[in-house]
C-alpha cells in the first residue's frame, strides 16, 4: 500500500499512548470473548433447538409430572412422528449438588428425536439393552474420569429408590456433540429403570420430547395436543424446543440482556478513550495534515489517512483481542463446569470482527472529518 | 521579457474578522516570468504570505485572476488545486515542516506518493534530489537527529523532488544561522540558474533578497516598488 509507511509511521509517534489505547481495545474483546461465551452457556442451546422437536409440560409449571398414558395419544396425532417420555432426576454425585443434568429418557426414540447427541453404534446398542445403562456427555465424562463400563451411583433427592437411598448406573456410552453447540454435559438414563425402581410417581413423567414431520407445522400441531389435554386433570402446554429452552434459561433472568448490557457500557467506554486518542493524534498534527495538503493531499486522501490509521489501531487489537479471548475460552470454563456449554462461536467471532471495524471507524470518523475540512493556510498558521 | 510563468491581475483578498473586513491585498498585478528568482519583501502584515498562498493555489482571491502556466488556479475546486500543486509546486517553509516520524527519504518522497511512479522509481528520485541538496549520506536520518540546515535541504529536496514548475519559499532562512542561511540560499541560487526552476522567496532579510534576479515590495496589500536586482 502506497501509503501504509506513513500511517504505520504515525504508530511510532506517542508509542505509549497507542500501546495503552489498543491495550484497553484488546481487554474488551478478551472480555466480550468471555461473556459471549457465557451467554452461549445460558442458552443452553437455544441456537441449535430443532425446529422439529416440541415440548409438551405441565400448564401450570415443569415441576408438575404429566401421566404416561399420554404418550399413545401424542403420538396418534396428525403430524407427530414420534415421542419420548423424559423426567428430571436431580441426584447428587460424591455428596455435592451436581450442575449438570440427570435426565430418565426412552433411549429408542430420543436418540432418533436427537441425532445431534452422537453416541458410538456398540455403546447405542449396549443402551438400549441394559436396563440400568446411561450416558454421559463427554464434558462430564472428563470431568469426573469416568470411562465405559464405570458404575455410577447417584444420591437419590426427590426420586426415592424402593431401597436405600443410592441409584446405580451402568455407564455404557459416553456421547460427543455433532457441534460445538451441543450440550455434553448431560447424564441420560432410561425412564423404564427409573419406572421400576422408584417409590414414588409411577405413571408419570416429566414432560414428552415430540419429533414432528413437519417443522411448519409445529404451532398447530402444539394448539391440538393442548386442546387434546384441556379440562383435563392435567392440563399441557405445549411449545416449540426453542422456547422451552429460552424459558428454563430465564429462570435465571435474562442473562441475555445482563450480558448486552455488559458489553454496551464495555465498548461505549471503549469508544469514547480511542475516539480521544484519535481526536488528540489529529489535533497535535494539525500543521503536518497542512503540509500534506500544501503539497498536494487531497481532502480525501486525507480523510483516508486518518480513517485507515484509526481503523489499523482498532483492527490489530480487535484482532489480538478475539484471538486471547478464543485462546482464554477455549482453555475452560472459569465456573468448573456449571454451564452446559462454554466456547467463543464463530458466530460470535464474526459480531466481534465486525464490532471491531466498526469501532474504528466511528472512532475515526469525526477526527477524519475534521482532517478533511481542515484549510491548509491555516494549519499551517497554527503550526 | 521572457514568458510568464505566473499572471496576476486585480487581485484583491479580503478576510473578514467579525463584522470587519480587512483588505490584504489590494488590486494586485504581477507577473513572474519563467527562470525568474522574485524576492518579495516587506514588513509583517503586508501580504507576503497571503500573496504566497495565492499563487501556491492554497488559498483564492477575493476578486482577480491568476495564471499559473496557462492554467486560471482562481477558478479550480479544491480537489482541482490539490492535484495541481502536486505536480506544479514545490513549497520550503520557514520551520522546514518536515514529518518527524519519517527519515528524510521518507520526507522527500511524500510529494512522490500522489504520482504514479513505482516504488523503485520513487527511490531513485528522491536519491537524486537529496543528491542536489547534498544529503544522500542523511537519507535514513529522522529531522530530530538533523541539524536545523540541513532539516531545510530535507525541506528543498521535497519541494524539488516533482520537478515543479514553481519553488515557493516562505522564508527559508529565518529559523537558520547566518552560515547556514547561505548554504540555503546557495542551493536556490543554484537551483535557479543550473536548473532553471522558477523561485518565489518571501523574506524580510535583505541580504537574502539580494541573491534574487528581481525584488518586489509589499507595504500594506500594494505592491509600493519594484526594482531590479
Amino acid at each position: 500500500m502506497r501509503f501504509g509507511r506513513l500511517v504505520l509511521a504515525n504508530f511510532k509517534r506517542h508509542k505509549l499512548r497507542t500501546l495503552l489505547t489498543m491495550l484497553s481495545i484488546v481487554v474488551a474483546f478478551i472480555l466480550f470473548a468471555y461473556l459471549s461465551a457465557i451467554k452461549k452457556g445460558f442458552e443452553m442451546g437455544v441456537s441449535v433447538a430443532g425446529a422439529d422437536r416440541l415440548v409438551v409440560r405441565h400448564k401450570i409449571s415443569l415441576i408438575q409430572p404429566l401421566p404416561q398414558s399420554y404418550q399413545a395419544q401424542i403420538e396418534r396425532m396428525d403430524g407427530v412422528a414420534l415421542s419420548s417420555q423424559a423426567s428430571w432426576f436431580g441426584g447428587l454425585y460424591q455428596d455435592k449438588q451436581v450442575q449438570w443434568g440427570q435426565i430418565a429418557v426412552q433411549p429408542e426414540k430420543f436418540v432418533q428425536i436427537y441425532p445431534e447427541f452422537v453416541i458410538p453404534p456398540d455403546q447405542k446398542k449396549a443402551w438400549f439393552e441394559t436396563r440400568t445403562g446411561a450416558v454421559a456427555g463427554r464434558k462430564t465424562a472428563t470431568r469426573y474420569g469416568w470411562k465405559v463400563g464405570d458404575k455410577i451411583p447417584l444420591q437419590a433427592t426427590f426420586n426415592r429408590p424402593k431401597s436405600g437411598n443410592i441409584w446405580t448406573f451402568d455407564l455404557v456410552g459416553i456421547y460427543d456433540g455433532a457441534h460445538p453447540e451441543v450440550d455434553t454435559t448431560a447424564f441420560w438414563f432410561r425412564h423404564d429403570y427409573l419406572e421400576e425402581n422408584r417409590l414414588y410417581g409411577n405413571g408419570l413423567t416429566g414432560w414428552y420430547y415430540i419429533k414432528i414431520k413437519e417443522p411448519k407445522n409445529a404451532e398447530s400441531i402444539a394448539r391440538k395436543i393442548d386442546e387434546q389435554f384441556a379440562n383435563s386433570p392435567a392440563e399441557t402446554k405445549t411449545e416449540t424446543e426453542k422456547a422451552f429452552i429460552k424459558g428454563f434459561a430465564e429462570q435465571v433472568g435474562n442473562i441475555g440482556a445482563i450480558v448486552t448490557a455488559i458489553l454496551t457500557a464495555v465498548f461505549f467506554t471503549i469508544l469514547l478513550v480511542a475516539g480521544n486518542t484519535m481526536a488528540q493524534a489529529v489535533r497535535e498534527r494539525v500543521g503536518e495534515l497542512g503540509v500534506l495538503k500544501a503539497i498536494g493531499f487531497t481532502d480525501g486522501q486525507v480523510l483516508a489517512l486518518v480513517l485507515i490509521e484509526s481503523l489499523l489501531i482498532s483492527m490489530i487489537a480487535g484482532g489480538i483481542g478475539i484471538l486471547l479471548g478464543w485462546l482464554f475460552v477455549s482453555a475452560g470454563d472459569p465456573t468448573g463446569g456449571a454451564l452446559p456449554v462454554f466456547f467463543f462461536a464463530p458466530r460470535s467471532i464474526v459480531t466481534a470482527a465486525v464490532l471491531a471495524v466498526l469501532l474504528g471507524l466511528v472512532t475515526g470518523a469525526l477526527p477524519a472529518f475534521q482532517a478533511m475540512r481542515l484549510n491548509p493556510v491555516e494549519a499551517l498558521r497554527r503550526e | 521579457m521572457s514568458e510568464s510563468l505566473v499572471t496576476m491581475g486585480g487581485v484583491e483578498k479580503v478576510f473578514r474578522r467579525g463584522s470587519e473586513d480587512i483588505h490584504v491585498l489590494h488590486g494586485l498585478d504581477l507577473d513572474i516570468a519563467r527562470g525568474e528568482f522574485l524576492a518579495l519583501m516587506g514588513p509583517s502584515g503586508s501580504g507576503k504570505t497571503t500573496l504566497l498562498n495565492l499563487i501556491a493555489g492554497l488559498d483564492r482571491p477575493s476578486t482577480g485572476s491568476i495564471d499559473v502556466a496557462g492554467q486560471r488556479i482562481d477558478q479550480m475546486s479544491r480537489r482541482e488545486l490539490a492535484h495541481w500543486r502536486a505536480v506544479n509546486i514545490g513549497f520550503v517553509f520557514q520551520f522546514y515542516n518536515l514529518l518527524p516520524v519519517l527519515s528524510a527519504e521518507r520526507n522527500v518522497e511524500l510529494p512522490l506518493l500522489l504520482t504514479s511512479l513505482s516504488r523503485s522509481e520513487r527511490r531513485n528520485h528522491v536519491a537524486t534530489a537529496l543528491r542536489i541538496v547534498a544529503l544522500e549520506h542523511r537519507a535514513g536520518h529522522t529531522p530530530r537527529t538533523l541539524s536545523g540546515g540541513e532539516q531545510q535541504r530535507v525541506g528543498i529536496a521535497r519541494a524539488i523532488v516533482t520537478d515543479p514548475a514553481l519553488i515557493l519559499a516562505d522564508e527559508p532562512t529565518g529559523d537558520l544561522d547566518r552560515k547556514s542561511g547561505d548554504g540555503i540560499l546557495d542551493l536556490l541560487t543554484a537551483l535557479n540558474r543550473e536548473h532553471g526552476k522558477t523561485i518565489v522567496m518571501v523574506t524580510h532579510d535583505p541580504h537574502a533578497a539580494s541573491r534574487a534576479s528581481r525584488r518586489l515590495y509589499l507595504l500594506d496589500g500594494r505592491l509600493s516598488t519594484e526594482m531590479a536586482a
